[in-house]
Order: C-alpha cells, then sequence, then structure tokens
C-alpha cells in the first residue's frame, strides 16, 4: 500500500526507516486513517521526526499525490494579491539578492504581467509558463536564479494545498541559522579536562572505598571537569559583508552568550587580513596582527568569518589592500598563512552561496582552511572540524 | 471505519488545539506509542500533558528532566545509604530489601492500577545517551529490579508525553519509536482563540489592537527571542489590569517589558521599532 511513497520520501531525504512504515501500516489497519487529509497529518507524525524534514516531506506529498486530488487555484487573483503586498516583495529580494542582477524589479514586474496576459490556464512545469515546479523565473516552487515565488493559497484545508504551501520551509536544515542554532552548534564546541580544586564528590569511588572499610564512610574527592576550549572569532565586516550582517551578528551573539568558552577572543578585517586587526567593528582601534600571534598559543580554535571574494591583488599582492590609504608590504595570503600555520585547528565560513566558491580568491584560501557554508549544517561540520583528536 | 476508541481527545476548556495535533495524540494513544512535541518555547508542550489528562480524566505523573537525571532514576532508587544507616543504627529488618527499593516516575507510571498520563518534560536536558536507556523500558513497558528479583510490567501502557526543545539531537532508535508532532506557532485566528481561552471577557477591539502589536513585532528579525504566546497572554493581562484606552496599545504600546524579555530587544524596540512608526515613549 503506498509503497511508492515510502520511496519518494526517502529520495527527498526523509529519513525513513521500515519501523516507522510498519507503524503507518499498523495504524491504517486499525482505522485511524479515513481521508487523504488526515493521512496527510497522521503519516506526518509517524513518518517524520523533525520539523527539518517537514519541507521534504511536503514535496514529496504533492510529487506522490499530485493526481489524486486536481486544485484549481486561481493564480492570477494571487498574484494580482501579491503585486500589491510590498513585504512579500521585499521577502523575494532578501532571499535573491542575485535577482538585481539579472532583471531590474520594473523588467521582472513587467515580463510577469506580460506573462500573465498570455497565459489563461494553469501550467505545472515547463519554462515559460507562470506555474508550479518549472525553470520559469515565475512561479512556485521553480529553480530560476531570478525567481519569483507565488505562494499557495492558504487557509485551505486539502492536504496537498497544505503541503503546497510549504509552511515548514524555514525550518529545513540547509537554510541559514539563528542565534538559538548557533549556539546549539556553538555547544559541541568543548572539551572537558578535570582542572582546579578536587571539590567535586566521586561517587563511585567513595562507594568502593566504603565498602572496602566496611561500613566506614570514606569521602573522596576529585576536581571538576571543565571546558578548556578558547576561541577566537576573526570576522570580515567589508563591504561585500553588508548583505551577511545580521548572520554574521547573530554568529557573534552566539559565541558572546555562550558562556562555556574558556576564553574568547573576537577581531575584525575588511576582507583581508593585514598587519593590523580591528577591535571593533567601526574599525576605530588597532591591533597588531603580530601581537595576536605571539600572544594567543596555537591551541586556541579560530573560527573566520568572510566570504572571502576579493581582487585577487587585494589577496596576493604587496600594497594590494583596498583601502587607498592602506600600505600593506606584505601580501593578505601571508598573513593568513601564518593564521593557518599558527594555529593548530582553525576553520572558515562563508556565508555565501556555495556555488560562488569558484572564485579565485575563495579557492585559495580554502586551501589554507577547510571552508563551510554559514548555514546550520555547515557550522556543525565546522565544529567537528575543530574539536576532532589528530 | 474508525473505531471509537480513537477519538478520545478533543482538548480541554482551558487549552486550545489545532486538529493535526489533537489527531497526533489519538494516534499515539491508539498505538500505545510515546508522544514527542517539539516547538517554540510558549508553544504550549508542558501544558498539553495536563490538557491531555484532564481530557481523559487520568492521573497526570510528570517526570522533569535535568542535566543530572540518569534513566535509572525513572525506574527506581535502591536507597543505600538509608540501609546503611538503618543497619548501624536503626532497628529496622535490614534484611528486607523492598523497603529500601522507591519507584521513580516511569516506575510508579508502570505500578499504577489504572492506566495514567506520563509526561517526560525536557527530555533534551539530560545526556545525550538518556533516551537510549530507556528504549527498552518503553517498548516492553517493564523493567526488572535485580536486588529484589521482580519485574514491574505496566499494567496499562501510559498514554507517554514526552517534550523537547530539540537542545540535544535524539538518537535515531529512540526517534524511531515515537509519534512526532512539532507545535506551530499559531496562526492568528487560533491565538485569538488561545486569548479567549484565558480572557472570555476581553474586549474585541483590544483584543484586535494587540494582535496587531504582536504579530508586528514578531516579524522584526532582529530579536533574539520573538515574543510568544505565555508572554501575549501576560501583555494582555497586563493591559486589562491596568484598563488601557483601546488606542494606547498600538499607539504606545505599554508594558512592552512584557513582551520583550532581552535589554538589547527591547532596545531595539525602543530606537527602531517606536521610532520608525512615528510614535514617542514617554520617558519616566
Amino acid at each position: 500500500m503506498f509503497t511508492g511513497f515510502f520511496y519518494t520520501l526517502r529520495q527527498h531525504k526523509v529519513p525513513i526507516s521500515i519501523t516507522e512504515w510498519m507503524t503507518l501500516l499498523e495504524a491504517m489497519y486499525r482505522g485511524c486513517i479515513t481521508n487523504l487529509d488526515e493521512f496527510y497529518f497522521l503519516a506526518r507524525a509517524i513518518l517524520v521526526k523533525s520539523e527539518g524534514h517537514y519541507d521534504h516531506y511536503d514535496l514529496a506529498f504533492q510529487e506522490y499525490f499530485k493526481g489524486v486530488v486536481s486544485q484549481s487555484a486561481d493564480i492570477s487573483d494571487q498574484i494580482k494579491e501579491w503585486l500589491k503586498d510590498s513585504l512579500a516583495l521585499k521577502k523575494i529580494f532578501e532571499e535573491n539578492p542575485e535577482l538585481f542582477d539579472k532583471m531590474t524589479l520594473e523588467e521582472v514586474l513587467k515580463e510577469l504581467e506580460k506573462r500573465l496576459a498570455e497565459q489563461t490556464e494553469q501550467h505545472d512545469g515547463g519554462s515559460h509558463w507562470i506555474g508550479r515546479g518549472g525553470t520559469s523565473p515565475f512561479g512556485h516552487s521553480g529553480y530560476h536564479p531570478a525567481g519569483i515565488r507565488i505562494g499557495g493559497e492558504s487557509g485551505g484545508r486539502h492536504a496537498i494545498k497544505i503541503a503546497q504551501e510549504r509552511r515548514f520551509r524555514n525550518y529545513a536544515s540547509d537554510l541559514t541559522l539563528d542565534t538559538r542554532q548557533m549556539k546549539l552548534a556553538l555547544k559541541r564546541l568543548r572539551q572537558l579536562t578535570r582542572t582546579g580544586p578536587e571539590d567535586e564528590l566521586d561517587l563511585d569511588k567513595t562507594i568502593h572505598a566504603t565498602a572496602k572499610n566496611v561500613g566506614d564512610l570514606e569521602l573522596i574527592w576529585r576536581r571538576a571537569r571543565k571546558n578548556t576550549v578558547k576561541l577566537l572569532l576573526l570576522m570580515d565586516v567589508g563591504g561585500s559583508m553588508e548583505p551577511y550582517a545580521l548572520l554574521c551578528s547573530r554568529l557573534f551573539s552566539a559565541a558572546h552568550s555562550s558562556t562555556h568558552f574558556k576564553d574568547f577572543r573576537y577581531y575584525f578585517f575588511h576582507n583581508c587580513i593585514y598587519e593590523d586587526l580591528f577591535a571593533d567593528i567601526e574599525r576605530s582601534e588597532k591591533i597588531s596582527t603580530e601581537h595576536i600571534l605571539h600572544t594567543l598559543e596555537p591551541d586556541y580554535k579560530v573560527i573566520l568569518i568572510g566570504d572571502a571574494r576579493m581582487g585577487s591583488w587585494e589577496l596576493v599582492e604587496p600594497y594590494g589592500a583596498i583601502d587607498y590609504y592602506h600600505r600593506n608590504p606584505t601580501p593578505g595570503i601571508v598573513w593568513l598563512k601564518r593564521f593557518a600555520e599558527h594555529f593548530t585547528r582553525s576553520v572558515w565560513l562563508n556565508p555565501d552561496d556555495t556555488r560562488y566558491w569558484i572564485h579565485p580568491t575563495v579557492k585559495a584560501i580554502s586551501r589554507l582552511f577547510p571552508m563551510f557554508p554559514l548555514t546550520i549544517e555547515g557550522l556543525e561540520l565546522a565544529v567537528k572540524k575543530l574539536i576532532v583528536k589528530r | 471505519m474508525k473505531t471509537n476508541s480513537f477519538d478520545q481527545f478533543k482538548g480541554s476548556a482551558d487549552y486550545v488545539t489545532s486538529e493535526p495535533l489533537r489527531n497526533a495524540v489519538n494516534l499515539a494513544i491508539a498505538l500505545g506509542r510515546p508522544l514527542l512535541i517539539r516547538g517554540e518555547p510558549g508553544t504550549g508542550k508542558t501544558q498539553l500533558a495536563h490538557s491531555i489528562a484532564r481530557s481523559l480524566g487520568k492521573k497526570l505523573i510528570t517526570w522533569n528532566i535535568k542535566s543530572t537525571t540518569k534513566a535509572q532514576d525513572g525506574l527506581y532508587v535502591y536507597d543505600t545509604v538509608q540501609r546503611l544507616n538503618d543497619s548501624r543504627f536503626g532497628d529496622k529488618d535490614i534484611s528486607d530489601i523492598k523497603q529500601y527499593i522507591k519507584k521513580g516516575k516511569l516506575g510508579q507510571a508502570f505500578a499504577s492500577p489504572e492506566q495514567v498520563v506520563l509526561l517526560i518534560d525536557e527530555i533534551d536536558k539530560a545526556d545525550i545517551e538518556f533516551p537510549n536507556d530507556l528504549l527498552n523500558e518503553l517498548d516492553e513497558m517493564s523493567f526488572h529490579i535485580p536486588e529484589t528479583n521482580e519485574t514491574v510490567t505496566a499494567i496499562h501502557r501510559p498514554v507517554t508525553i514526552i517534550t523537547s526543545n530539540a537542545e540535544k539531537e535524539l538518537p535515531d532508535a529512540f526517534l524511531r519509536r515515537c509519534i512526532f508532532h512539532y507545535i506551530e506557532f499559531p496562526s492568528p485566528q487560533l491565538m485569538e482563540e488561545i486569548v479567549r481561552v484565558h480572557f472570555p471577557d476581553v474586549k474585541s477591539k483590544l483584543m484586535e489592537e494587540a494582535m496587531k502589536v504582536f504579530y508586528s513585532l514578531r516579524e522584526i528579525d532582529e530579536f533574539r527571542k520573538k515574543p510568544s504566546t505565555s508572554e501575549l497572554i501576560d501583555w494582555i493581562k497586563a493591559l486589562i489590569a491596568c484598563d488601557v484606552s483601546t488606542e494606547n496599545v498600538s499607539r504606545e504600546i505599554p508594558f512592552a517589558g512584557a513582551l520583550l524579555k532581552k535589554e538589547v530587544d527591547y532596545d531595539y524596540f525602543i530606537n527602531n521599532y517606536l521610532a520608525r512608526n512615528g510614535n514617542t515613549i514617554r520617558r519616566r
């Protein structure tokens, strides 16, 4: 029964196993599920174990059941509605900043209206019409980079429509993260060692010793376990990082409010690291890079955050820094190399989409530092990289 | 056809549920599996168990998990220290080990002569191995006490509700055995229902204004902690208690401290939100 759905779900990377599938069959056998709407929610409750996979479930559900119920969403009405909704527009541009590169907003809207006039029926797939799942710049769940997503009808009770809404898009774990999620990821950045005075009762040893003493109490004390991880955070606050300012400030506040580090240092730079780093975002208070390399022990874990995209001269040439008045006799790549060599564990987090990582300076820097995207998964991988034993 | 026993949980008068959540609860009851509940803080995860217990007329046993909680604590504790003490100074019969075995919350739920609702609250607070240690007990609904050579078997499978804040990832083997539901942030309609449950006499105009302010605040991504249901309820309580006039609610946003719990959020609110909306706040 519905075995195809099982495989569709697995194709959409929902980690379901036979155990869960059998549970679903049991539920159906017991008559808990009577129609597709119930099936949507109950199957989700049984099969999906994380809100991070709800969106994948929605996609799989749409794909598998799209023939079962025909829907007649009046898309043109929604587009009119949407054209009025400036908030949605703002959102589109936040989601797809590259839209500006490919088309101007005016062009996009004009094109949209033109196609809307030509189109009289609902359309799925294809590369031109407004519809769902195609590669046209307009429509639902499309893949065109400059595309505009037109949301499904809201408030509908039909399971397919609910799946279509994809309300859990933002919970998918391949999306970028909020402060709390970052804190959770950073929490794993710990190495516990016993330090300090012997003031913790070692219960097992106490019991053992007491038993040996034939019941006369003997207390055994030990040192408490503390986190020994020291963190150094270096952030690019250059112009091209502007779109990621919010994201970076979240990571910063997550690291800052994580009290479990033994020491936490942070400095800022512009595009690339040269002989000075900065203690503040405005880059007014300078600190010599040499000084940092000398005073911080190699066991500091280093996280660098930046898009690593710059003019190649900024990276490899002496006097190549982007600020005209900044004279740097040592090229940036040498400074970066010194960081990579001095500290035993360092990673680079890149907020840019991985498809931009083909840029030459990104490639050069990723040869020095293991580079991860600034997403939930990326941060978790980076943290793992920072704590593995060699 | 549905069996009659499926629609057991219908929500209670003081707790508003969505249909998917009700279905998930009933599914968990029907299949006898634990129900794992996740969701933003303040969306009523813990309250759900209370509501189920009230709605079904069953006793609620709550097991609050802390970072030091061990799976064993939930089953039983053998009070060796008391026994040692009794052996030296007491006059009890220390050969009767039974009197030193104290059942934990899970043990109590199993041993209860009638079906109970068992709430395992904030399971992710405990050690990462904790859920795995409970797998067998939750599956078989029984455990063995070697000290007395006794097996405790559940007379009735307890309705088990487990809440989690996703602080730690739960093991796959554990997840496979659970029914999962994510409590979404309530839609404005559902939120209105929730508020009305708490304040049946709230004026519609006040409600409308308060909801408008609340949802507009929630749209601000810069907040470290967005206000949630429990904050909204506190805020409306304050608005009603001080009899704030309806116009003032959106103009001045009084008692914003009830909604925003972090200093940085409050500062942002004063400097950006109020300023942007052309509002001025009276400085005291």
